[in-house]
């Protein structure tokens, strides 16, 4: 639980980075994933690049509330499975054994209704947490999102208790099915960028800033009259509207969702990918994503088949060991190295 | 694993180079059969999927390699028990590593998640690892999703008689709730109700529970026995706990509820397991030549000293019988997968399979129809227990005998008789 923390404490990016923001970096960036379907695999464009973005939007949720509001939350893979569930109770039906459990709205119904679900939950874990801080936080987060896993294993009239809903279909509008490889990469990717740039956008303003502020020092800002726990709640909201949608997404991709889906094992990936990424930097959770997934997929070819997870943990624990801020602390160190640009921004 | 490296080089450094050739397909003949082999070597299932995975490389070691004249090259990967896991590592087989057909998964649940994605992928061919549950070949079933092995419910026909023989006419329902043990209970007592026996008590647990004493207290006094369908340390932790409160009821066991590594737990009272009867798809003791020479095989390949079990389990059995159908498929068709593998499919359908535990057909849904074994725990000249085959039922299919029309799946509240 180190790592967040040592993010946390690091020092903010520059105003002026907004005035001027569109770099060339940037371009190549935007040219590279919009063009990567056309000459990847149906396979590395969905599995790779799709859910690659879909757990980074995920996880960007927890990079806002961690990175920028100092409140490590273990829930946010919750609030995805929320909107989850509630997408395949509200829509239509997901599955055989499940048929009466679906209510059968419209796609688009479903998805508003799921996201607005998860959302107030997502209100309600911030506003019992909200007067925690530190370790205290993940505890409580982790027992909100311990307590739905298991209400979802054991509840059978709504979550259908350990089989979940199997067959959750993404919608097909306009004549395109968005489970496609090509159509659900570019969803996801749509919805990453909207993410992105609404965390960019709203840190330069006034509530990011106030949040900010929250983060260093709540005391203070309590004494110029900000209402310190309205903030934070309120960025619970916005970060689980971030997960809420990303958690529709993610099972559009997996086309089920199970008690699994939310379990812990899933909720500590979510943090792994945000502190893997760095969390000083929106794009930090998503670069987490790529390494993640990457050796989610590969690892299993690199050794043997018993060893695997070793390869994962060591990739893991290398990249935390040599650089506290994730990726985004290695991606600083070898610009100041090379470019002999030192910004100040991350170490 | 040099194979594992250059397939790994080639996916994460030539990406952009490698993925304009990787689309060339590789399904002409003389050139190797790529099999994708699914098992869980993660999560609560870790030992039995490694032994599964022993069971297919058995299949492939006795035909030295080949099939239909082609050589198989064996790709495997892992799950965790999570159907999401599950269809993301199949997903990575077929679409990226290509493979020709693909012999996996594990649990139950995984095996649905996995047949919704077959459908997607009509040119290849899947085949169950271990899976059990019931949905996967009953509900929408997938034309090109072959189960070679016979599933939860079928693994209990006939136990219901057996336990009436026994004169247990009323039996206490312990479960898991899950698919699997759902099936379970559906296999045992759409027969035991059906011939006038009663379970007037359903206790649901979830998988994984340690504490059972709120459970042994509501065990009425006028049943004769219990029915416990828990596996592995569950079941442990149940038989400790019933022993420690004095219980003296007979046990009726589910399929891996009295396997061998629970014969061997060191209560005190383990000897009241004596004349435990139970249903499963393989029983340590069956004498047939066949599942004999199985057995020898399986330990001359995998001694205990190499991390083998000493005799093999449920999942090596089941894993090797859906590998060799695969593997006997290529053999009649001569290793022809041509024309989105169509000959293939039709040789698997109409194959009889000669397994270790006799002969295996399927049924119109790709489903297997096989033998169960209805065990009785003895104890041997040295003192140890082990499962003495007490009748063997041949030709059990997935309706169980029954009409389409009368056939429910099985759920907490079906079948029911109190």
């Amino acid at each position: 639980m180190l790592a967040p923390r040592v993010a946390i404490a690091l020092p903010e990016v520059k105003p002026f980075e907004f005035r001027n923001p569109v770099r060339a970096r940037h371009v190549i960036v935007l040219l590279f994933v919009l063009a990567f379907p056309w000459f990847a695999t149906p396979f590395l464009t969905f599995q790779i690049g799709g859910q690659a973005l879909v757990l980074g939007l995920i996880a960007l949720s927890l990079t806002f509330l961690g990175g920028y509001g100092g409140m490590v939350s273990l829930a946010q893979m919750t609030v995805a499975g929320i909107a989850g569930y509630s997408f395949a109770i509200l829509g239509p039906p997901a599955s055989a054994d499940a048929a009466g459990i679906s209510l059968g709205a419209p796609w688009w119904v479903a998805v508003i209704g799921a996201i607005a679900i998860a959302v107030l939950s997502a209100v309600f874990i911030g506003w019992l947490s909200v007067r925690t801080e530190g370790i205290y936080t993940i505890m409580i987060t982790l027992a909100v999102g311990v307590a739905f896993y298991y209400l979802c294993l054991q509840n059978y009239s709504i979550f259908n208790g350990f089989q979940g809903f199997q067959r959750i279909q993404a919608p097909t509008v306009f004549g395109i099915h968005w489970k496609q490889p090509l159509p659900f990469y570019y969803l996801a990717l749509f919805w990453a960028l909207a993410g992105y740039l609404f965390v960019k956008y709203l840190l330069r303003a006034p509530f990011g800033i106030a949040l900010q502020g929250i983060r260093d020092n709540p005391r203070r800002m309590n004494a110029l009259g900000f209402n310190v726990t309205a903030h934070r709640i309120a960025a619970y909201a916005v970060a689980g509207t971030i997960a809420a949608v990303g958690g529709v997404l993610f099972a559009w991709y997996n086309g089920l969702i199970t008690p699994g889906s939310v379990g812990t094992s899933w909720m500590i990936n979510i943090l792994i990918i945000a502190v893997l990424g760095g969390m000083s930097h929106p794009v930090g959770p998503f670069l987490g994503a790529i390494v993640f997934v990457l050796l989610q997929t590969f690892a299993i070819d690199v050794v043997d088949r018993e060893r695997f997870n070793l390869v994962i943990g060591g990739v893991f624990l290398a990249i935390v060991l040599f650089s506290p801020d994730g990726l985004l602390g290695w991606w600083a160190r070898i610009k100041s190295r090379f470019l002999l640009v030192n910004r100040g921004g991350v170490r | 694993m040099k194979q594992g490296k250059r397939t790994f080089v080639r996916s994460m450094v030539g990406v952009a180079v490698a993925t304009a050739f990787a689309g060339a397909s590789l399904a002409q003949s003389g050139q190797p059969v790529k099999i994708g082999l699914l098992a869980t070597l993660e999560g609560p299932f870790a030992a039995g999927g490694a032994d599964g995975m022993r069971g297919a490389e058995l299949a492939i070691k006795q035909k030295n390699g080949m099939a239909g004249g082609r050589k198989i090259e064996l790709i495997k990967a892992s799950s965790d028990a999570k159907p999401d896991v599950a269809v993301n590592a199949t997903r990575k087989l077929v679409e990226q590593d290509k493979v020709d057909i693909m012999v996996g998964p594990l649990s139950g649940g995984e095996g649905i998640a996995v047949k919704e994605y077959s459908k997607t992928q009509p040119n290849i061919t899947f085949i169950n690892g271990s899976s059990g549950a019931q949905a996967t070949t009953l509900v929408n079933p997938s034309p090109n999703f072959f189960r070679f092995n016979t599933e939860g419910a079928q693994w209990m026909v006939g136990l219901g008689k057996a336990a009436l023989d026994k004169g247990y006419k009323r039996v206490m329902l312990i479960s898991e709730d899950y698919a699997f043990p759902y099936s379970q209970v559906q296999g045992f007592m759409s027969e035991y109700c059906r011939l006038g026996g009663k379970v007037p008590v359903k206790a649901w647990v979830p998988l994984g529970g340690k504490d059972y004493a709120s459970v042994i207290a509501r065990i009425p006094k006028d049943v004769d026995a219990l029915l416990v369908i828990l596996g592995g340390a569950d079941a442990v932790n149940f038989l400790n706990q019933y022993e420690a409160a004095g219980g003296d009821k007979p046990i009726v066991g589910g399929s891996i509820t009295v396997s061998q590594d629970i014969l061997n737990y060191k209560g005190k009272r383990r000897d009241s397991l004596v004349g435990t009867i139970a249903g499963a798809p393989i029983a340590d003791a069956y004498d047939h030549p066949d599942f004999k020479a199985f057995v020898a095989d399986y330990q001359k390949n995998y001694p205990v000293s190499a991390g083998g079990y000493p005799s093999p389990s449920l999942f090596a059995l089941v894993y090797y019988i859906n590998m060799k159908a695969a593997l006997d498929g290529l053999d009649a068709v001569k290793g022809d997968l041509s024309g989105g593998q169509a000959k293939y499919r039709e040789a698997l359908a109409k194959m009889t399979l000669k397994t270790p535990v006799g002969d295996v057909k399927l049924d119109a849904n790709r489903q297997a129809i096989g033998t169960t074994f209805i065990t009785e725990v003895v104890k041997d000249a040295k003192g140890n227990l082990f499962n003495r085959v007490l009748r063997k039922v041949d030709g059990v299919d997935q309706l169980l005998g029954m009409k389409k029309e009368d056939f429910k799946m099985g759920s907490r509240d079906e079948p029911n008789c109190p």
